[in-house]
C-alpha cells in the first residue's frame, strides 16, 4: 500500500501554489452553463403559485381556467383542498406552458377559496410571541448565582440579529426530462452524488434512473441540498408532457420567501469578571425562529466555552415564514454576535480594551495558543495599537472605531471517492461525484491528482458534477475539501503504484524503489535511472489503470490527510457619520487557519466571499416581515439590501499558513471565514460611538436610536 | 406580466392616437426601468405600452427663452454630461449622480424620473398607493414604516420616488405636459400630488398626456443636493435636500429648499426658506435650517431617525450650495 502522507511543506511542488481557478475564463467569458443557463429542445417553462397568506386553509382549488389557456401543457399540485398552510410563499401549485408568460397567466387563473387563519410573523419581542414560543430547557455549569455574586463587575446586555436569507445569486431550480425511464436531471445542487436518491424517493423510481449533472451553480450556501418539491413536481410535468424538458427555477421573490433563511437570535446575557478581567459567570436568555419549527440555540458562549459557571435558557418560536435552512456555518455568525458584543460591552466596563480581555480569557478556548497567535497577527494588520481608543473618544462628526469577532468550525472530510485513469497514452483523469460551489473544488482536486502524481495540472483532466462518478459527499459543512483531497491523493497513489508495477522491471528495481517527479518515474533520488511519464505508460499495455481512493471520516485522524478544528479572528475598522448614522467599512481584516491549505489564492477567494457576506449582514441585510398581512415585504434586491463593491472597504485576508497547522492535515474553510465579521463591525461601532447598537443590521435608524440625544462634535 | 399592444409612434400626433383614457388603457414607455417591472409584478397591467423614444422632438437640451429645456426623453446620462447644466444647475447634476448606476442613467429619463411610481413596498407587494389591508385598514402607520413619510397626516405616506424632483423644485422648474387638445404647463412642485383616495395617482398627469419637455429658469443660484444614502451602491435615498439661493454679495435675498423621499409630494420647507431670507450661510444659520425645515414634521413609529436625517440633509446641502466646508 503506497505511502499516502502529504510530502512535507517544503517540498510541494503544487499544492500550496497560488493557482487560478480552472474555470475563471469559461465564467468570466459567460461561456460556463449553469443549470440556469440550460434551454434544452423543447422546453417547457415554469411558474409556481405560491400562498399569499401566512396561515390559511384550502377549502378548494379550481384549475379549469388555467389549464384551458391555450399553451399549457400541464399543472401540478403540491397541497390538496383541505391543506393548512403555515407560511406566505408556500408552494400551492406548479404549472408548465410553452412560453414563461403563458405559465404565469395560468397561475393566476388558478381560483382557490382560503379559509384565512391567524398568524405571528414577528420574533424581535419574545414577550409577544406568547404561546409561539417554546422553552427549551436550561442548562447549568457549576453555580452561577455563587459566581455572579462574587463577581467584581457585572456586565448585562441584550443583543439581537435577525432573520437573514441564502439570497443565491443563481436561484433554487433545475432542468429535467423524464422519458420512459430515463431522467436527465440538471439540478442547481450542493448535492451530486445524493439528490438523484432523495428525487427518487419523491417520484417513486429507481435512482439508477435518474442521470443528474451540475457543472456549475450559483451559490447555495447551505440551502441547496434537497431536490425540493418543485424538483420533484418538475419531473412529474415532463413525464406527463411526454418527457419534454421542463425547467423550474424561483423567482427573486419566491427565492427570497421560502428557499431558506438562518435563523434569528435574540439574548439577554449577563457575564460576571473579576477586575483584572477572568470571566467566572455566564447567563443568557435567548430567544430565536427559523420559521414554523421555531429555532435552536446557537452555541453560546462561543469560543470562550470553558466559562466555569454558566445559565442557559432558550426559546424556539414558531413563526408563520419560510423555513430554516443551513446557512454558512448554523448558528455560528450569530453565536459569535451575541458572545463577542458582551465581551466587549464586558471589557467597556471594566475600562480594559477588549483585546486585552480576549488575551486575559484566551483559556477559556480550546485552542488558546491558536487564538492568542491570531489576535496578535490580525490586531498588527488592523493596527490595533493605534486605532484602538477607549469607546467613543475621539472628536469630530465623523467617528471610527475598530472591534473584535472571533470563530471556531470543525470542517473534517466527508466521505469521498475517487477513481484515477491512467490511460496508456500518458492521460489522467480524475473523476469524483462532487461539486464545485465556486470555492476552487475543481482545482484544488486537479492540484492535488498533479502534485500525487508528479504531472503538472494541464495533464490531469478532472471530471466533477455527475453522479456517475465516484460518489463523494454533499458540500456542507465545510467538509468539501478534506473529503477530496484525501480519496484524490490515495486514487492517485494507488494508480501510480500500478504504473510503478509496470515500468519497474525496465528500470532494474523493485516498483516500490520508483516515484514521479516533474513528469518522469524514476528510481527514487536518480533522475537518471528515469523514463518520462509518456514512455512509461505506454509500458501499461493496452488497458488503463483504473484505481479508486476513499477518504473514510473514521478513519481520517489515523491517516492525518484531513482533520477538523479551524481557529479565525477578523478585526473591523468603521467610520460612523454621528449626524446620520451611516456607518462605512473602512478595512475587515480576517485571520484564517485551516491546516494543509491546497491552494491560497482559492482560499483567500473564500474568506474575500465570507468578508463581504459578514459585512452585508452586519450593515445592511435582513428580512422584513408584515404583522398584518404576514408577508415578506423585501422579498426583492432593492429593499433586502446587501453591499456593492463601494461599501466593502479594504479587506486584508491572512490565510494562518504554518508548518504547526500544516501538519494537522487538510480542514474546511467555507464556514469558519463567514463567523466573526458581523461581531467584529458591530463591535468596531461601538468603540466609534461608545454606544451599543444591540441589533444588528446596523442601520441609519439603529444607530440613530441608540444615539438618543447624544451629540457627537 | 400581461399580455400588451406596442406601439412605437414617430410623432406625438400619433402618440396621442394610441394613448386610451385610462391607465388600464395605455402606459407611455421612455426608459422602462420602472415600468416594465411593475408590468413584470401586475402592480401595472396596462393594454398597451406606447414607446415615445422614437419621437425626436422628446430629446434634446437647449436654451428656450430665459429656460433650459430639457427635453422629456433626455437620459439622465445626457443631463449630467451636458455643459450648460453642469455650469448652471450642480445641484441637479448631483441628484442625478445619486442615481448610483451607469445602467440606470444610461436608460432612464429625465421625465421618467418624475412620473416613476413609489417604491414603497406595500404598493409594489399589491396593497394599493394607499397601502390598505384585508380590511380595508392603512397598514403604513403600524407597520413597516421606516423608509416612509415623515410630512404626511395620510392617506398617502408613500414617499415620492423622483430623485430629480428636490432639485426641479428648488430650481423653480416647470413641466410641459402635452395631449391631444393642447398644452399646459405646470411647475414641478405641483406635478406631485398626496393622493386621497383609492385610484388616484400621484402626478397631475392624465393618462391621454404626455410630458414633452422640463423647463428650467436660468438666473443664477447657488445650488446643491445633499442625500442620505444607506448604501454607496444604488440605493435609494433615506432622505434628500436640494436647495438654490439667490444671493446679493454674501447675503440670501431668497431660499428654495426641497425636500425628496420624506413625503408623498416633493416638500417644500417654505419656514426654513424664510428665515434665511437676509442671512449669510453659516455652519449655525444651515443648522438653524435644518431645524425648521423639520419643524413640521409628523413621523411614523418607525421613521423618527428620517427627521434627523432631514436636518442633515438640508444642512449639508446649504452649506454645499454656499462652498462651505462642515
Amino acid at each position: 500500500m503506497p505511502e499516502y502522507k502529504w510530502p512535507p511543506m517544503g517540498k510541494r511542488k503544487v499544492m500550496g501554489q497560488r493557482i487560478n481557478r480552472l474555470d475563471g475564463p469559461v465564467k468570466s467569458a459567460g461561456r460556463a452553463k449553469y443549470p440556469s443557463d440550460l434551454n434544452p429542445q423543447g422546453l417547457l417553462q415554469t411558474a409556481m403559485l405560491t400562498s399569499p397568506y401566512a396561515h390559511a386553509k384550502i377549502r378548494s382549488i379550481n384549475l379549469d381556467a388555467a389549464k384551458a389557456i391555450p399553451g399549457v401543457s400541464g399543472i401540478n399540485l403540491f397541497v390538496q383542498p383541505g391543506a393548512e398552510i403555515q407560511w406566505a410563499g408556500a408552494e400551492i401549485a406548479l404549472v408548465a406552458a410553452n412560453t414563461e408568460e403563458i405559465a404565469r397567466d395560468a397561475v393566476r387563473a388558478i381560483k382557490i377559496d382560503w379559509e384565512v387563519l391567524p398568524h405571528v410573523v414577528k420574533d424581535e419581542n419574545l414577550a409577544k410571541a406568547g404561546t409561539r414560543a417554546k422553552a427549551a430547557g436550561e442548562q447549568v455549569t457549576g453555580d452561577p448565582e455563587k459566581a455572579f455574586s462574587e463577581a467584581n463587575v457585572t456586565l448585562e446586555g441584550e443583543y439581537g440579529i435577525p432573520v437573514i436569507t441564502h439570497c443565491c445569486l443563481e436561484p433554487h431550480g433545475n432542468v429535467i426530462s423524464w422519458k420512459g425511464d430515463k431522467i436527465d436531471y440538471w439540478p442547481s445542487t450542493q448535492a451530486v452524488s445524493t439528490v438523484a436518491t432523495q428525487l427518487a424517493t419523491l417520484i417513486n423510481v429507481p435512482a439508477t434512473n435518474i442521470n443528474v449533472t451540475c457543472d456549475y451553480m450559483g451559490g447555495g450556501f447551505g440551502s441547496k441540498f434537497p431536490p425540493d418539491s418543485w424538483g420533484a413536481e418538475s419531473a412529474k410535468l415532463s413525464k406527463g408532457s411526454g418527457g419534454r424538458p421542463v425547467k423550474v427555477f424561483l423567482d427573486r421573490a419566491t427565492e427570497l420567501t421560502i428557499a431558506g433563511v438562518r435563523p434569528s437570535h435574540y439574548a439577554k446575557i449577563k457575564i460576571g469578571a473579576k477586575s483584572d478581567g477572568s470571566i467566572t459567570a455566564w447567563q443568557s436568555d435567548s430567544w430565536s425562529s427559523g420559521g414554523f419549527g421555531g429555532g435552536g440555540m446557537s452555541p453560546i458562549p462561543y469560543v470562550f466555552v470553558n466559562i466555569p459557571n454558566r445559565r442557559n435558557n432558550h426559546a424556539a418560536v414558531s413563526l408563520n415564514s419560510g423555513p430554516q435552512r443551513a446557512w454558512r456555518a448554523p448558528n455560528h455568525p450569530q453565536a459569535a454576535f451575541l458572545t463577542c458584543s458582551a465581551l466587549t460591552d464586558l471589557a467597556a466596563k471594566l475600562n480594559m480594551d477588549p483585546l486585552a480581555l480576549l488575551h486575559k480569557n484566551a483559556g477559556l478556548t480550546l485552542r488558546a495558543d491558536t487564538y492568542r497567535n491570531q489576535l496578535e497577527k490580525a490586531a498588527e494588520l488592523i493596527d490595533w495599537k493605534n486605532k484602538y481608543h477607549a469607546p467613543g473618544e475621539g472628536k469630530g462628526t465623523l467617528r471610527r472605531g475598530v472591534g473584535i469577532g472571533v470563530a471556531t468550525w470543525g470542517g473534517g472530510g466527508h466521505a469521498s471517492k475517487c477513481k484515477v485513469t491512467i490511460h496508456p497514452d500518458g492521460s489522467v483523469e480524475v473523476e469524483l461525484g462532487s461539486q464545485d460551489l465556486g470555492t476552487g473544488n475543481r482545482t484544488c482536486i486537479s492540484m492535488v491528482a498533479a502534485e500525487s502524481l508528479g504531472l503538472p495540472m494541464s495533464a490531469i483532466k478532472v471530471k466533477i458534477g455527475n453522479n456517475s462518478y465516484p460518489a463523494s459527499g454533499p458540500s456542507g459543512g465545510s467538509t468539501t475539501i478534506g473529503g477530496v483531497s484525501t480519496s484524490t491523493r490515495k486514487a492517485s497513489l494507488n494508480a501510480l503504484e500500478k504504473l510503478f508495477e509496470k515500468v519497474a522491471p525496465a528500470l532494474g528495481v523493485a516498483a516500490d524503489q520508483l516515484e514521479a517527479v516533474d513528469s518522469r518515474i524514476q528510481v527514487k533520488g536518480n533522475p537518471n535511472k528515469a523514463m518520462s511519464w509518456k514512455q512509461a505508460a505506454q509500458k501499461m499495455g493496452p488497458s488503463p489503470i483504473e484505481e479508486m481512493g476513499e477518504n473514510v471520516p473514521a478513519q481520517a485522524a489515523r491517516e492525518g490527510l484531513n482533520t477538523l478544528g479551524a481557529a479565525g479572528v477578523q478585526m473591523a475598522e468603521v467610520e460612523v457619520d454621528t449626524e446620520t448614522g451611516i456607518v462605512k467599512m473602512r478595512k475587515l481584516v480576517a485571520v484564517q487557519d485551516c491546516g494543509l491549505v491546497v491552494n491560497p489564492k482559492t482560499a483567500e477567494s473564500q474568506v474575500f466571499g465570507a468578508c463581504i457576506m459578514s459585512i452585508c449582514a452586519a450593515l445592511y441585510e435582513e428580512r422584513v416581515m408584515d404583522a398584518v398581512t404576514g408577508r415578506v415585504l423585501n422579498p426583492d434586491m432593492e429593499f433586502y439590501k446587501l453591499a456593492g463593491l463601494p461599501d466593502i472597504g479594504e479587506i486584508v485576508v491572512h490565510m494562518d499558513i504554518q508548518e504547526v497547522h500544516d501538519k494537522r492535515g487538510v480542514i474546511g474553510l467555507g464556514e469558519p471565514c463567514a463567523i466573526g465579521g458581523i461581531a467584529a463591525i458591530a463591535n468596531a461601532v461601538h468603540n466609534a460611538l461608545g454606544v451599543r447598537v444591540p441589533t444588528v443590521p446596523v442601520t441609519s435608524d439603529r444607530v440613530l436610536n441608540a444615539l438618543g440625544n447624544k451629540r457627537y462634535a | 406580466m400581461q399580455s400588451f399592444e406596442y406601439a412605437n409612434p414617430a410623432t406625438l400626433k400619433e402618440a396621442f392616437a394610441a394613448l386610451g383614457a385610462t391607465w388600464e388603457d395605455s402606459a407611455v414607455l421612455a426608459g422602462g426601468t420602472d415600468l416594465l417591472s411593475i408590468m413584470k409584478d401586475y402592480v401595472q397591467s396596462p393594454k398597451r405600452v406606447v414607446n415615445i423614444k422614437g419621437i425626436k422632438e422628446l430629446g434634446g437640451i437647449s436654451r428656450k427663452g430665459g429656460n433650459i429645456r430639457v427635453g422629456a426623453t433626455v437620459t439622465l446620462d445626457e443631463l449630467t454630461s451636458n455643459a450648460a447644466v453642469r455650469a448652471s444647475f450642480p445641484g441637479l447634476v448631483q441628484a442625478a449622480l445619486g442615481v448610483s448606476s451607469p445602467q440606470l442613467r444610461n436608460m432612464g429619463t429625465v421625465a421618467g424620473d418624475l412620473c416613476q411610481r413609489p417604491r414603497c413596498w406595500y404598493f409594489r407587494r399589491g396593497f394599493g398607493l394607499l397601502g390598505k389591508g384585508p380590511n380595508g385598514e392603512a397598514l403604513v402607520p403600524t407597520g413597516e414604516n421606516k423608509f416612509h413619510a415623515i410630512f404626511s397626516n395620510g392617506p398617502a405616506y408613500f414617499v415620492s420616488a423622483s430623485t430629480l424632483g428636490p432639485a426641479l423644485v428648488a430650481l423653480g422648474a416647470s413641466v410641459t405636459i402635452a395631449s391631444a387638445s393642447g398644452n399646459r404647463t405646470v411647475l414641478v412642485e405641483k406635478f406631485f400630488v398626496a393622493p386621497t383616495g383609492d385610484g388616484q395617482r400621484e402626478i397631475d398627469l392624465k393618462p391621454n398626456e404626455i410630458v414633452t419637455e422640463i423647463l428650467i429658469p436660468a438666473p443664477a443660484t447657488k445650488n446643491a443636493t445633499y442625500e442620505v444614502r444607506q448604501r454607496e451602491l444604488l440605493d435609494w435615498p433615506l432622505s434628500a435636500a436640494s436647495v438654490a439661493l439667490r444671493m446679493n454679495g454674501t447675503t440670501i435675498t431668497s431660499a428654495s429648499i426641497a425636500l425628496g423621499h420624506v413625503a408623498p409630494t416633493i416638500w417644500r420647507a417654505t419656514q426654513a426658506e424664510k428665515m434665511l431670507v437676509g442671512k449669510t450661510i453659516t455652519v449655525a444659520t444651515a443648522e438653524a435650517a435644518g431645524e425648521a425645515a423639520v419643524a413640521n414634521a409628523t413621523p411614523l413609529s418607525g421613521n423618527k431617525y428620517k427627521v434627523q436625517l432631514t436636518k442633515v440633509a438640508v444642512k449639508r446641502a446649504l452649506l454645499a450650495a454656499a462652498g462651505i466646508k462642515a
